[in-house]
C-alpha cells in the first residue's frame, strides 16, 4: 500500500499578513512558515495508517527550494520519503497538475490532502486531482478508517456528519479530528536529515488565474461598550444603529 | 452566452447561499451583457423551492429530477453539471462556496477546461481583461485575480453581492441525463444530521461560545438568546476538542468560516485563529469579563462582564423588543 501526503507550505495562523512591491508580492519578513494545519492533520493520520497497514508513505510539496524545511518536518513527523516538485504553486489547476503527473507516475493507492490551504483557501485541489486521475475524491473528510481495499470515512456536512465507503484507490481532503496533530520527537529529526528529498521540475504547464495585486481590507473602528448593567442599551444600538434586528 | 447557476439544497429546500449564487449570477449577467442566467437543479425539490430560484434572477431552471442525486455525490454532481454547462452553451458557471459546492467545481474546472476562483467577493472588473476579487489568508487579504481561460467558474462568498428577489417566476425544464455509474463509486452509508436547526454557514446571526461558558451544562443560556434572535449556535475549537459542542459548531481558522450579519461572542478570547472565522461579519459583539480580550479589538459592540449575568438580560431585552 502506497500513501502519498501533499502537503503546503504556508504562513503561521498567528502571522499578520503584509505586503510589499506597491502590493504585489507577500512580505515574508518575519514570517514563520508551517505545514498547513489541515496538512497536518492528513499527514498524522497518514502515519498511524503507515503503522497499522505497513504502508509506505511519501510527502509531496508543489514549491521553490524554501519549502524544503517544511518537507523535512514532514519527514520528521514519519513520512519515508519527499518529493518537491521545483516550482511556484501559480494557480490550483498547475499545483493539481504536478500532482496528478507524479501520482500518475508512482501510482498511489491514498492520497490524502489538507481539506483547503490557509493561504488561498481553495478547497479544490483535491477534487482537480481526483478529475485528472479519474478518481474518486472526498472532503472534509473527519475520520478514515482503512479495511482491505475499503476506506470509510465520516464526511462533515452542513450540520452533522455523513458516513461513506469506497474503494482504493481515493483522494481525500482532511480535516480535524481525523486524527492528533504529531509533534516530531529527536529521532524523527535526526533521521529526517538523511531520508530522500527528491527534487523534479514542473511537467505540465499552463495556469488560468494570475494574482496581480493584493489588498488589505479596512482598518476596523474601535468598539462601542455598552455597560453591563444596562443590556437592553445593546439591543437599541443593534436595532435602531446597526439595524441588525 | 448564458450564465449557468449551480443549486444546492438541503432535502429539498434551496439552500439561501444557492439563491444568492443566482442574484450573483444575475447581476454579472446584467453588468456584463451576458446571456440568459439558468440554474441546474439536481434531485428532488418542489416547485415551490424552485420559484424561489426564479425569483432570486433565474429565466430559466433545469430540473434534473433524479432520486439518485438527492444526495450530494460529488463526481455524480459534476458530471451532471457539465453536461447541462454544455447543453445550454454556457460560458461561465456561478455556484456558492460550500464543501460540497468546492469539491464539484473543483472536478468541473477540469472537466471544462475552465478557471476556477474561489471566495468571489464582488462582480468581476472587466474594463481591462477580466478580474475577479477574492478572500484569501482566510479572510485576511483580498487578492485581485485575472482570469485569461475562456470558461469561467466563480464560487462566491456569502453576502459578496445582496439576495434580490422580484418574484418572477422562471420557466422549469425537467430534464432527464444519462449519469455513468463510475460516479457513484462512493457510497453514502448514514448521516448523521441535527433537524430544525439554523446552519451555521448559511446563518445570518450567529451565537457563539467559548471555553469562558465554564462547561456544556450552561449552553442552554447560549442557545435560549440564539432562538430568540433566530441564530446558529458556534463555539470556539478548544469547546468542540473537548466535546462540550458538536464539531459541526466549531468557528475559525480550522472550522467552519461564517459570515453572518451579527456575531455574538460571548466567553471567547478572541485568538487570531478563532478571528480568521469570523472576519467576514459585518457586526460583532463580544461579551467577555475581561476587558483587556483581544476580541474587543475586533469587535463593534461590546459588554465587559460575567456571561452568566448578562446573556439572561440580554436575551429578555431581545424578547422585549420584538
Ligand atoms: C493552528 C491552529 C489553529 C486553530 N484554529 C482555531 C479555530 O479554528 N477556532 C478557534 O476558536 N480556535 C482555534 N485555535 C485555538 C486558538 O488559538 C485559541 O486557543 C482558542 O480560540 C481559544 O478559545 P477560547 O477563546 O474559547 O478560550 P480561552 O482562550 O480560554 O478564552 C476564554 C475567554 O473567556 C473569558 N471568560 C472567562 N469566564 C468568563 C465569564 N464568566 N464571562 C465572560 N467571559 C469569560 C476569558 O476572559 C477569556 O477571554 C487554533 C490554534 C492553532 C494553533
Ligand atoms: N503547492 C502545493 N503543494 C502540495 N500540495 C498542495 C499545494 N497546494 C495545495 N495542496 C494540497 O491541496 C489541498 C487543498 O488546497 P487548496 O485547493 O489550495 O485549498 C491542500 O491542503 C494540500 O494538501
Amino acid at each position: 500500500m502506497k500513501i502519498l501526503v501533499c502537503i503546503t507550505h504556508v504562513p503561521d495562523t498567528t502571522s499578520k499578513i503584509h505586503f510589499t512591491d506597491n502590493n504585489t508580492k507577500f512580505d515574508k519578513n518575519g514570517v514563520q512558515f508551517i505545514i498547513g494545519p489541515y496538512d497536518d492533520y492528513a499527514l498524522a493520520r497518514a502515519v498511524e495508517l503507515k503503522d497499522q497497514l505497513g504502508a509506505s508513505l511519501t510527502v509531496l510539496n508543489v514549491g521553490e527550494a524554501e519549502t524544503e524545511p517544511t518537507l523535512r518536518k514532514a519527514l520528521a513527523i514519519g513520512a519515508d520519503d519527499a518529493i518537491r516538485v521545483n516550482a511556484f504553486p501559480k494557480d490550483s489547476l498547475f499545483v493539481a497538475n504536478q500532482i496528478a503527473a507524479i501520482a500518475k507516475e508512482n501510482g498511489y493507492d491514498l492520497i490524502m490532502m489538507g481539506r483547503e490551504s490557509i493561504d488561498f483557501n481553495g478547497g479544490m485541489v483535491h477534487g482537480m486531482v481526483g478529475e485528472l486521475l479519474g478518481m474518486p475524491s472526498v472532503s472534509p473528510v473527519m475520520k478514515l478508517e482503512v479495511d482491505g481495499d475499503i476506506v470509510k470515512m465520516a464526511r462533515e456536512i452542513e450540520g452533522g456528519k455523513e458516513y461513506l465507503e469506497a474503494k482504493l484507490p481515493l483522494i481525500a481532503g482532511c480535516q480535524e479530528p481525523i486524527a492528533e496533530w504529531k509533534i516530531p520527537n529527536m529521532r524523527g529529526i535526526m533521521s529526517a536529515r538523511t531520508k530522500p528529498l527528491q527534487v523534479v521540475e514542473a511537467s505540465v504547464d499552463g495556469v488560468n488565474t494570475e494574482v496581480i495585486a493584493y489588498q488589505l481590507p479596512p482598518a476596523k473602528g474601535s468598539v462601542k461598550l455598552v455597560d453591563k448593567d444596562n443590556v437592553p442599551e445593546l439591543v437599541r444600538l443593534l436595532k435602531n444603529e446597526a439595524k441588525v434586528l | 452566452m448564458s450564465v449557468l447557476v449551480y443549486i444546492e439544497h438541503a432535502e429539498g429546500s434551496v439552500k439561501k447561499t444557492s439563491l444568492e449564487a443566482v442574484s450573483y449570477g444575475k447581476a454579472l449577467s446584467d453588468k456584463l451583457s451576458f446571456g440568459e442566467v439558468v440554474a441546474v437543479a439536481l434531485g428532488s425539490i418542489s416547485a415551490d423551492e424552485l420559484g424561489k430560484v426564479g425569483s432570486a434572477g433565474a429565466s430559466k431552471v433545469i430540473h434534473v429530477n433524479d432520486n439518485k442525486l438527492n444526495e450530494g455525490i460529488i463526481q455524480a454532481h459534476a458530471d451532471a453539471v457539465a453536461q447541462v454547462y454544455n447543453q445550454v452553451g454556457a460560458g461561465t458557471l456561478v455556484l456558492a462556496k460550500s464543501s460540497l459546492g468546492d469539491a464539484v467545481a473543483a472536478r468541473l474546472a477540469v472537466k471544462l477546461n475552465a478557471a476556477l476562483v474561489s471566495n468571489v467577493v464582488e462582480l468581476p472588473d472587466n474594463t481591462s481583461g477580466y478580474k475577479v476579487k477574492r478572500s484569501i489568508y482566510t479572510g485576511k487579504a483580498f487578492a485581485e485575480t485575472v482570469v485569461t481561460a475562456d470558461h469561467k467558474i466563480l464560487a462566491v462568498k456569502k453576502n459578496a453581492v445582496d439576495l434580490k428577489t422580484d418574484g418572477t417566476a422562471a420557466q422549469v425544464e425537467e430534464v432527464t441525463l444519462s449519469i455513468a455509474d463510475a460516479n457513484f463509486a462512493t457510497k453514502i452509508t448514514s448521516t448523521d444530521k441535527a433537524t430544525g436547526e439554523v446552519l451555521l454557514p448559511e446563518a445570518d446571526i450567529v451565537v457563539s461560545g467559548g471555553r469562558g461558558m465554564k462547561g456544556p451544562e450552561n449552553w442552554g443560556m447560549i442557545e435560549d438568546l440564539a432562538k430568540e434572535l433566530g441564530a446558529a449556535t458556534g463555539c470556539s475549537k478548544p469547546v468542540s476538542d473537548i466535546g462540550w459542542r458538536p464539531h459541526h459548531e466549531h468557528v475559525g481558522q480550522t472550522g467552519v468560516k461564517v459570515a453572518p450579519t451579527l456575531y455574538v461572542a460571548v466567553g471567547i478570547s478572541g485568538a487570531i485563529q478563532h478571528l480568521a472565522g469570523v472576519n467576514s461579519s459585518k457586526y460583532i459583539v463580544v461579551i467577555n469579563k475581561d476587558p483587556e480580550a483581544p476580541f474587543f479589538k475586533a469587535a463593534d459592540y461590546g459588554i465587559v462582564g460575567d456571561a452568566f449575568e448578562i446573556l439572561p438580560k440580554l436575551t429578555e431585552a431581545v424578547k422585549a423588543q420584538k
